[in-house]
């Protein structure tokens, strides 16, 4: 007997053993209002703490209250959701919450995006009772290059815990002080600079309200575009496209590339270009490094190590040089696409323009937060000056646009500037789990091979599932690749890695769920899962339609190297194109 | 003689030992002693002529109910620990004893630890368990020292270990310390406090017995519950089922203490009623005043007046007449108590031991705090006393954990039994019983000053005015109700009300 019958608001249903309350009355089309709960369905994401009690409901039998998202049903059980029992303790539990939080709507990042007003409104709070005598929790403000913690807004959803803990396995946060002081954030309260944490900012993502936010860059971008002396150029990266539109109320999954481009040279940038520009370079980069090593690897140069790992989210980067130093040798060297892209514009087309560097403004617009704090690392300046100077996460570049009294959906589509704008399908995906390996093994394919590929779309390395393997057959040789989203995911190929039982030769990881479509820095998704899967949908049918498909068929990528670089892998490539890693794994020191 | 449970020499014959059977009695570093009366009888007998099923049905019809506060029918959670099939199972004894004042479990287990290791093994063959810990607060050193040489000694003679009693059953105990946080007491935060996890609550189901210390199946007993068992296994179930009432059996262990004449630890058969504890066994109040109100089951209990001193106290009778068990506090209070304050006074330590987790616990009890704070100050509406109801019922029914569930019931309790109390607070902006500082206020009774001064010179505020041989006047602005000049005069002329 795996079914169980139970009746909610006097509707019968039957569902599965082990189902909550809140899942069944969904079947009914009954929606509980859930605060702390939030279940990204078919990513095996889900927090379920029963910590805020807004989703009580009425249980015959029961003595009290019982909280819908986290009860189970049992056969014969009769609910109630909105008695007023239920009501009231509802709107007294809001009214509890509300009396510890600041009034700050008018200038709070999160305002309009976020859960706990939302709340507020649907329970349609006017006043909160004793609020003039009511003591609140207060906390500093920590500020870090990619995230702020205003901590005074935090209600213990500990849903960035999870995150941080269960789904990235950093273990940057958790819960510290007890009753009324307490709160989420690193141990010993210091600040999140001196933790851990990879700035991959899937806290920041899940938060519901402002109490994490991304460090706000659009005042920075604003003054460079209003001086005179500066040239400011842009460039977007692939997963932006696919998720900008929701901000103007298009449906999740809508391509906004050719208005995002319009809106972008609206707002004054003197040049538009793309990342996914330096996307191919990435994939003609890291794609010769993988057949460097695969060759020799496969001649039996024991010296050579594989599997060669992806190294384009800065994130995942900082996750392996905090918990895996020992194989920092094992990524590729290739810098992410922002850094590519920001170290040529700042030479090759700086001189194309005959700009002096410091003249030069590259702005990004990302969908991750790490990549704020990628563009501050110092390998990626010269003489203090870096090669990005500001990146923007996709939530501010929809501010920006916004404020400029630009409405999204009326602008016609135009096309990116040239040289630097121009980019194949297989950079397009570099947006979603999956697409950069397969980017690369179009290319590592073709060049390995010398066959050209008939069918370009790999369906075997796609998909979200935590963790993929496929083997690509290069023409008699078995690849074996596998695919981790999630820094948890990555974790368990790596400690195969590090057991020596690894049986791939490529991986590709990317910190956030979904890839970088459902990156820290993209328009917030409120626990709903379909919305990243529309975006990797959208994704997918942008490199459809692409003319160029394949990196190394990019005209202008191969004008560059003929131009400037020469080759991949030649010694100005290395010096602009690649990196180095650092052991940063350290004990945590307390003062 | 018992010596070290406190002051009950006199008056026992209302009291009957199970619990406390060896306290005071062996020397609980010398397990022969406790050998000697009868000690690991029990654990033989069960090991070598009973099945695991034969000792859970014993406890479960001996009507055995948990002593840690939920009461809890001990066989049947035993029962459904042993149905739950694992590789590893665990036998837990909580002994956090988080409430303050109480310290019966510290006793027992000062006084008889090898009772509760032998309990705790029995456990573990009915459920098919290898593994026991102890969750022992670290600020029992004695109790720990103590539980330690009982461990080692109950090793050596082989009754710990591998083979017991030359069966195939192996059973051994681990002590694992807690930090002193109050909901560290509850079970589901007391194993993730073992789990190395913050002390924090999770939701039930899955119950500790499905899914308890490292996801393994899991039965915790309060110190108390174990030390039962022993004895009930020598003298049988049907033995111990005819002490108590109908629903509640055997006996509890009180820490009796506030305005009593002698405090300290009673164990009385469930039955007994508030009046005998209080009277016979207390001696009754203090310095003869009036008794007002008694409040049982630690910080989250009741407070019940008059007309409940002759309810038998049990489980059932003291949760309906709204307060509850708890782990057996038991505090007078008297005419001088001012019953907002004991209700601010409890909510005090909920706020200060509520984990933080759910909300209604976290922001809801400090919510309840500062406005019993505002009545005591003589700051609160008749409003507000709807507001207080309100709220302690929606923090009843909302919260995640026993704690928060309970908190309010000092509240509740106390507007039940003592509206009018608080509505002198709020009304008249007094304090019937004198206790809230800030309602008082310092005055002159002309009849009685002869104007000699000595209050206004010793007046550190300067609020008191007059000529000399003429009478005095306090000004209840400038007064900050210190009392100086009220024990300085001699001619009784300074009241305060
Ligand atoms: C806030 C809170 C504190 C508790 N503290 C204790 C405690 O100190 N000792 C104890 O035995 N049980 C305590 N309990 C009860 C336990 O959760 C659990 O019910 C008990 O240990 C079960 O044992 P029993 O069935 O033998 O009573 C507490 C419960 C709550 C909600
Ligand atoms: S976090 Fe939400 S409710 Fe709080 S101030 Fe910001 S917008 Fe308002
Ligand atoms: S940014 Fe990522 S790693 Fe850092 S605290 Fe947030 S979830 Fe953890
Ligand atoms: S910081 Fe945000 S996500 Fe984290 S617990 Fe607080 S409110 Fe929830
Ligand atoms: S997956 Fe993408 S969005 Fe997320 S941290 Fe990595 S690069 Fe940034
Ligand atoms: S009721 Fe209080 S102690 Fe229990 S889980 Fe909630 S906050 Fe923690
Ligand atoms: S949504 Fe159920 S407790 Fe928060």
């Amino acid at each position: 007997m795996n079914k169980v019958k139970l009746t909610i608001d006097d509707k019968q249903i039957e569902v599965e053993k082990g189902t909550t309350i809140y899942k069944a009355a969904k079947q009914l089309e009954i929606e509980i209002p859930v605060l702390c709960y939030m279940n990204l369905e078919g990513l095996n994401i889900e927090n379920k703490p029963g910590g805020c009690r807004i989703c009580v409901v009425e249980v015959e039998g029961r003595n009290n209250l019982a909280p819908s998202c986290s009860t189970e049903v049992w056969d014969g059980m009769v609910v109630h959701t909105h008695t007023m029992r239920v009501i009231n303790a509802r709107r007294t539990v809001m009214e509890f919450i509300l009396s510890d939080h600041p009034k700050d709507c008018l200038t709070c990042a999160k305002s309009g995006n976020c859960d706990l007003q939302n709340m507020a409104v649907k329970l349609g709070i006017r006043e909160i009772p004793g609020q003039e005598y009511a003591e609140m929790s207060k906390y500093k403000t920590d500020f870090s290059p990619s995230i702020i913690r205003e901590l005074d807004k935090c209600i213990m959803c500990r849903r960035c815990e999870m995150m941080c803990n269960d789904f990235q396995t950093v273990g940057a946060l958790s819960a510290f002080h007890r009753g009324f002081q307490a709160a989420v954030g690193p141990a010993f309260e210091m600040d999140i600079e001196d933790s851990p944490c990879t700035y991959c900012g899937q806290c920041v993502a899940v938060c519901p309200t402002g109490a994490l936010t991304e460090k706000d860059h659009t005042r920075d971008v604003i003054n460079a575009l209003s001086d005179p002396t500066k040239k400011v150029i842009v460039q977007t990266a692939p997963a932006v496209r696919a998720a900008l539109g929701e901000e103007f109320g298009m449906e999740p999954g809508t391509l906004v590339t050719g208005k995002m481009v319009s809106a972008l040279r609206r707002l004054g940038f003197d040049y538009v270009f793309d990342t996914d520009f330096a996307a191919d370079l990435t994939i003609m980069e890291e794609g010769t490094e993988l057949l460097d090593r695969l060759t020799k690897f496969l001649a039996g140069d024991k010296k050579v190590k594989l599997p060669i790992l992806t190294s384009c989210c800065p994130a995942w980067v900082s996750f392996f040089e905090h918990n895996f130093p020992e194989m920092k040798d094992i990524p590729s060297t290739a810098r992410s696409p922002q850094q590519m892209f920001g170290a040529i514009a700042k030479t090759y087309f700086a001189d194309k323009i005959s700009t002096k560097r410091e003249d030069l403004v590259v702005v990004s617009i990302m969908p991750c937060l790490a990549k704020k704090y990628e563009a501050q690392r110092d390998e990626f300046k010269v003489n203090g000056n870096p090669d990005v100077d500001f990146s923007i996460s996709t939530r501010e570049l929809a501010h920006l646009i916004k404020e400029a009294n630009l409405d999204l959906n009326k602008l016609p589509d135009e096309d990116f500037d040239k040289p630097l704008g121009e980019s194949s399908g297989a950079a397009v995906i570099f947006g979603t789990t999956g697409g950069v390996i397969e980017a690369a093994v179009r290319t590592a394919y073709e060049l390995h091979t010398g066959i050209k590929l008939d069918k370009l779309d790999f369906e075997q390395l796609r998909g979200f599932e935590a963790i993929r393997k496929a083997t690509v057959d290069f023409d008699g040789t078995p690849i074996n690749i596998g695919i981790a989203h999630g820094l948890g995911n990555a974790r368990k190929l790596l400690e195969e890695i590090k057991a020596g039982k690894s049986e791939f030769h490529a991986i590709e990881i990317m910190s956030c769920p979904g890839g970088c479509i459902g990156g820290g820095g993209q328009p917030t998704h409120h626990g709903d899962s379909s919305i990243l899967k529309a975006r990797a949908k959208a994704i997918y049918a942008e490199d459809a339609g692409k003319p160029i498909r394949k990196s190394h068929e990019n005209p202008y990528i191969i004008k560059l190297y003929e131009e400037f670089l020469g080759k991949p892998m030649s010694e100005k490539a290395h010096h602009l194109l690649h990196t180095c890693y650092f052991d940063k794994s350290r004990k945590i020191e307390i003062d | 003689m018992i010596t070290n449970l406190g002051g009950f020499k006199m008056s026992q014959h209302k009291q009957i030992r199970i619990a406390l059977n060896n306290c005071g009695v062996i020397d609980p570093e010398n397990i022969k002693e406790y050998i000697a009366r009868d000690g690991y009888v029990a654990l033989g007998k069960c090991l070598t002529e009973m099945k695991p099923q034969d000792v859970i049905n014993e406890i479960k019809e001996s009507g055995l109910r948990g002593r840690g506060g939920g009461g809890f029918p001990t066989g049947l959670k035993w029962e459904i620990a042993s149905k739950n099939h694992a590789d590893q199972k665990y036998v837990v004894c909580n002994a956090d004893e988080g409430d303050p004042g109480a310290f019966m479990d510290r006793s027992i287990l000062e006084g008889d630890p090898h009772a509760v290791l032998e309990a705790m093994a029995i456990c573990g063959y009915s459920m098919g368990a290898t593994k026991g810990l102890v969750y022992i607060r670290a600020e029992y050193p004695l109790a720990i020292k103590r539980l330690k040489v009982a461990i080692e000694q109950a090793r050596e003679y082989g009754l710990l270990g591998k083979k017991l009693f030359e069966t195939d059953f192996d059973f051994d105990i681990e002590l694992r310390y807690g930090a002193g946080a109050f909901v560290c007491g509850e079970e589901t935060s007391l194993i993730h406090s073992m789990e190395g996890l913050r002390g924090e609550p999770t939701i039930k189901p899955p119950y500790p017995a499905e899914k308890g210390y490292l996801g393994k199946p899991t039965n915790v007993n309060n110190v108390e519950t174990y030390a039962n068992i022993p004895i009930i296994l020598r003298k049988g179930a049907s033995w111990f089922n005819k002490i108590g009432t109908e629903k509640s059996k055997g006996t509890k262990v009180f820490a009796l203490a506030g305005k009593v004449k002698n405090v300290g630890l009673v164990e009385v058969p469930m039955g007994t009623t508030l009046r005998e504890v209080i009277y016979e066994i207390g001696g009754g109040i203090e310095n003869d005043k009036k008794f007002k109100a008694v409040q049982t089951g630690g910080p989250s209990g009741g407070c019940l007046t008059e007309k409940h001193l002759d309810t038998p106290i049990d489980f059932d009778n003291l949760l309906a007449a709204g307060s509850m068990m708890g782990s057996g506090g038991m505090i007078v209070m008297d005419e001088d108590n001012c019953m907002v304050s004991v209700a601010k006074f409890y909510l005090d330590f909920t706020v200060e031991e509520s984990c933080g987790k759910c909300s209604p616990c976290r922001i809801g009890n400090k919510r309840l705090y500062e406005l019993l704070d505002r009545i005591t100050q003589g700051k609160g509406e008749l409003s507000d006393l709807q507001r207080l109801r309100n709220m302690s019922l929606v923090i009843k029914d909302t919260s995640l954990c026993g704690l928060g569930q309970t908190s309010p019931n000092p509240v509740l309790s106390t507007l039940d039994n003592f509206y009018d109390e608080y509505l002198a607070h709020v009304t008249d902006k007094k304090c019937p019983s004198g206790e809230c500082k800030d309602l008082m206020t310092y005055f002159v009774i002309e009849e009685n000053c002869v104007g000699c001064t000595a209050c206004a010179r010793v007046c550190p505020v300067g609020a008191i005015t007059g000529e000399k041989k003429e009478v005095h006047y306090i000004n209840p602005e400038i007064c900050i109700k210190c009392g100086a000049c009220e024990e300085r005069c001699k001619f009784d002329a300074i009241i305060v009300k």
